[in-house]
């Protein structure tokens, strides 16, 4: 019996303290008619070793293409000792720690989190974490919503420079407590978000206006004159942050131009997957928040704090609970009842490591291989870089041809050559995503751009033109 | 009694200004941005692809500067504060602290699976997506349910899933009354804080004295504004709602839907489905029921189920099989649905280790689950009821969990469920929950589960009997505990009035 000690004798001597002849007994309380009569789809068990095989077989044929895509989630090197400590079992197998005495390690390494955090985004206050960066923003929306006693309009700016799934993933969850979420252009020269485009909504009551920095283009966005617009508009500023990006970039918490009256975004949140945490097909990452102290009561999730015990020595313990599901139950800021501690461990042991210098290094270098590899792909006919403005380390290709049949092209030769924006960006045409970190050489560069030449060697022509053609050359 | 580790400073503390972990720092080169000061001229090569100094730092972010060795030591000490499943015997009720088997995490961190981009193309994914569909039908078998979406990433996003399915429901027959959730007075915390988080209001119906839901409150309760009822079974309370065929009845007969709350599954696994009880839709902790690991406080996995009626409004992406070929369903597959909740697809890496431990229990395994958390539960509950300790429902049988009350030694000693608790971690066992249910005075919630070996059990049932004598002669160890942890019982309303939730540098 996998992972049950019972031995014969256990059982017999147990069930004889309980007073029953056998273990369906147990059971009598549940109705006969409603007994489950077997599991037909559960296939026999396996052994260890069995399981093991069955899990490199699947793994191996999935294989490992040189990545190039980005979108939400980075290939940052991941130092050795950032998974054989996490993974140790005192906090792998540890639960939220409701019993603090007994927890001081978990409590101790989210306070440091919660520390560091507030130091990246310049924020004052940082809660424990949230599941991922998609669903921080809904929380983000529904805490501007809270805070923002001024405003009862419940409507949220979100520019299309935003990642797209983040907005479905904020209408999905906040858009059923009445927050409407409305749309921004941008300017397809530079691929950023403009002023201009936000004048409309002056004079009318807007809660919140969200800006993601960089952006989902990879460009750089104004953000000093976007804090500014929304505060001289009534509305809170929601930044969508990537953390490695903030080792270099101005944090949040300093955005505004120099003496607005205001300065600083209101709450701070984005992916925190970068600092860590595997690809891993898309989770468990973790999303992280923080925002001013004015609004900390307005924050949804696990809060840490610093207290003293009962001989006056320094200790961690969850605070803040009066604002949580447990305790307020249908008044709470949110239902959400854990973090991702697990992911934040870390992430913790991940900034550390680097430090303000080393996450420095990794932004830059990142910053710099993205650059060479739009050089190297910009080189070729046909493909020119989508837009003028600064850029991290991501940037929009434009192609000359549809860029689907490519990227299958090119994961047949074992690269994933970006994303492809033709789906939720239509108005950029033929758009590619490409995404470059510390982790690519000029080696993989040079064999993404061969690839890629090879592929589109022959001028493009479109399917109807060509059978124009052909009609006129006979 | 052995104290643990002492208590570690914070790595802020440890900071010395140019000490480093160099060997993380990735190999150099140009830097594309405006000098800030302290920088070399090195570090502001590229001058044509600097960022404008107005979008840049002036300063760097305050992160500890400290040596790998001290990296590795710091956590690796921390980690020694804690309680885990696999240094202590952790019976905390409604939580499932079963182990966690190793195989789950190595196979799931297999360097394929780790690397694996969540946009990687589907013709280079049908391992992974091979594990996912199979998870998805070994749910569906489990639950008796017609549909299964793996995304919400914790429990909470799973309650979250299914309110906002059966709201969806309704609103899709042309339904737009129906903004009422019924939840028992005894539901956990999440259940009234999902149902607001749907837009939905709440009415709590009672339980009667042996813990079952009171049909006739039930009737009253019920109308034309119901959209369902959330219904954990075996209840928070530690028992089988027996009437739950009445139940479904009035709910359905009323024209709501019936949620079934996951958190027990664990209690009849293979034993009896929510599908067969009448339930419309159901959420799992997979980090519970199917082991993944807690992580100190996630990540979790919510994965939700549903009935034929709900099918078309479940999360997305789900994964489909056409032929040999496994697809993600999205959007133009389930026009209907209430939605993405995740970035990517969840959490799929929790996933994947609920997959393999599946396939390690298999069929038979499953059952057992069950059986043995039943086992464990019913004889820890007779042993410590001959120890002297009340059962709050002493006429049912334990379900997988069983809640003491502490009313009795609350009146007689002036102890409390707290001084109890916290007596525990002195005898070296992880407190069980305690106050919850709200409504059960000075309560115990244990839940002891499968994997725990009879031996364990007993030493647990010596210590509470300790802990009992104790309580009669020396009560100062009660009041006054944990002893014997890194620190001593902690000033929760100083932490909450002199808030100190970051790290600063002295003045």
């Amino acid at each position: 019996m996998p992972f049950i000690p019972h031995t014969p004798d256990d059982v017999a001597d147990m069930l004889g303290v309980i007073g029953v002849a056998s273990i369906d007994d147990l059971f009598d309380e549940i109705p006969e008619d409603l007994k489950a009569t077997g599991l037909g789809r559960v296939p026999a068990a396996l052994s260890e070793m069995e399981i093991g095989r069955l899990m490199s077989e699947r793994a191996a044929a999935d294989g490992r293409a040189l990545n190039f895509i980005g979108a939400g989630a980075y290939e940052h090197h991941i130092p050795a000792p950032v998974w054989a400590i996490a993974t140790r079992g005192e906090f792998y197998s540890a639960y939220t720690p409701y019993q603090a005495e007994a927890s001081q390690g978990t409590l101790q390494v989210i306070y440091e989190y919660q520390s560091m955090m507030c130091a990246l985004t310049g924020m004052e206050v940082s809660n424990a974490s949230l599941y991922d960066g998609a669903s921080a923003l809904a929380e983000a929306a529904l805490t501007a919503v809270r805070a923002n006693r001024a405003s009862s309009s419940r409507r949220i700016l979100v520019p299309r420079t935003v990642n797209p799934t983040y907005l479905r993933v904020a209408e999905a969850i906040a858009g059923n407590q009445g927050v409407r979420f409305e749309s921004v252009d941008f300017d397809r020269k530079s691929g950023r978000t403009l002023l201009e485009s936000l004048r409309p909504y002056e004079g009318s009551d807007i809660t919140a206006l969200v800006v993601q920095q960089p952006n989902f283009f990879g460009v750089l966005e104004e953000v000093d004159e976007l804090n500014d617009w929304a505060h001289a508009n009534g509305a809170l500023v929601i930044a969508v942050v990537n953390p490695t990006a903030l080792a270099v970039l101005k944090p949040p918490g300093s955005w505004g131009a120099p003496g607005a009256a205001r300065a600083g975004a209101d709450v701070v949140c984005g992916e925190g997957q970068p600092l860590g945490v595997p690809l891993s097909s898309g989770g468990p990452y973790f999303g992280f928040m923080t925002t001013r102290m004015q609004f900390v009561r307005q924050m949804p999730g696990r809060i840490v704090g610093r207290t003293l015990d009962a001989a006056g020595r320094p200790g961690f313990t969850l605070t803040l609970q009066a604002r949580e599901q447990h305790i307020r139950r249908g008044k709470a800021n949110s239902n959400i009842c854990t973090n991702q501690g697990l992911t934040v461990t870390a992430a913790t042991i991940y900034l550390s490591l680097l430090g303000a210098t080393g996450l420095a290094r990794v932004a830059e270098a990142s910053a710099a291989r993205t650059a060479a590899l739009v050089r190297a792909l910009t080189e070729l006919p046909g493909v020119r870089p989508a837009f003028s403005g600064h850029r991290f380390h991501e940037a929009v290709l434009i192609l000359d041809r549809p860029v689907a049949p490519l990227l299958a092209a090119l994961a047949e030769r074992g690269i994933f050559g970006g994303l492809d924006l033709s789906a939720s960006h239509p108005e950029l045409g033929c758009a590619l995503l490409v995404c470059a970190t510390e982790t690519k050489t000029d080696a993989d560069i040079a064999r993404y751009a061969f690839a890629l030449a090879e592929l589109i060697s022959t001028p493009y022509v479109e399917p109807g033109a060509a059978a124009l053609n052909s009609q006129t050359g006979a | 009694m052995q104290r643990i580790a002492a208590m570690e400073p914070i790595i802020f503390e440890l900071s010395r200004p140019h000490r480093a972990a160099r060997a993380q720092y990735p190999p150099g080169t140009a830097v594309p941005r405006a000098a800030a000061p302290g920088d070399t001229p090195s570090d502001t090569a590229v001058p044509g692809a600097a960022w404008p100094a107005h979008l840049c730092r002036t300063t760097p972010p305050l992160l500890p500067e400290v040596s790998e060795l001290q990296v590795v030591r710091h956590f690796t000490r921390l980690s020694q504060l804690n309680f885990s499943i696999d240094t202590h015997f952790y019976p905390l009720g409604s939580c499932t602290m079963k182990y966690n088997p190793k195989a789950c995490n190595t196979y799931a961190m297999l360097p394929e699976l780790l690397a694996r981009h969540p946009l990687a193309p589907e013709s280079h994914s049908q391992g992974y997506l091979a594990c996912m569909f199979e998870l998805q039908e070994m749910l569906k078998d489990i639950t008796g349910m017609q549909g299964v979406s793996l995304t919400p990433m914790a429990g909470a996003q799973g309650e979250f899933a299914g309110v906002a399915m059966i709201r969806a429901y309704h609103r899709a027959r042309g339904d737009f009354l129906r903004d009422e959730i019924i939840v028992p007075e005894a539901a956990h915390g999440t259940n009234p804080a999902t149902a607001a988080m749907c837009g939905c209001s709440v009415k709590e119906i009672p339980c009667d004295a042996n813990g079952d839901v009171v049909l006739d409150a039930l009737r009253a309760a019920v109308g034309p504004r119901t959209a369902g009822i959330m219904l954990t079974n075996p209840s928070t309370l530690g028992v089988f709602e027996r009437k739950i065929a009445e139940v479904a009845q009035i709910v359905h007969g009323a024209g709501g839907l019936l949620y079934y709350d996951g958190a027990n599954l664990n209690a009849i696994l293979g034993k009896v489905r929510p599908g067969d009880m009448g339930f419309d839709v159901i959420h799992m902790n997979l980090h519970k029921t199917f082991s993944t690991p807690h992580g100190g406080g996630g990540p979790g996995s919510g994965a939700v189920g549903v009935g034929e009626r709900l099918l078309p409004f479940l999360p997305i992406p789900i994964v489909g099989r056409e032929g040999e070929r496994y697809r993600w369903l999205a959007e133009a597959d389930l026009p209907q649905s209430i939605g993405r909740l995740s970035g990517f697809m969840g959490n799929a890496g929790v996933n994947l280790r609920a997959f393999i431990y599946m396939r390690m229990l298999g069929r038979e395994g499953m059952v057992r689950v069950a059986e043995y958390a039943a086992l464990n539960a019913n004889y820890l509950l007779k042993r410590l009821v001959a120890a002297g300790f009340d059962a709050a429902y002493p006429d049912r049988r334990a379900s997988h969990e069983f809640i003491i009350t502490l009313k009795r030694q609350h009146r007689d000693y002036e102890v409390t469920a707290m001084d109890v608790a916290k007596r525990l971690l002195d005898h070296g066992f992880h407190a069980p929950t305690t106050y919850f249910p709200l409504l059960v005075p000075e309560c115990l919630l244990i839940e002891p589960t499968e994997t725990e070996a009879k031996e364990d059990l007993d030493r647990f049932c010596d210590a509470m009997i300790a802990i009992l004598q104790e309580m009669q002669l020396e009560p100062e160890k009660l009041s006054g505990a944990p002893f014997t942890m890194p620190v001593r019982r902690l000033d929760d309303v100083r932490a909450a009035k002199q808030l100190d939730l970051a790290w600063k540098p002295a003045a």
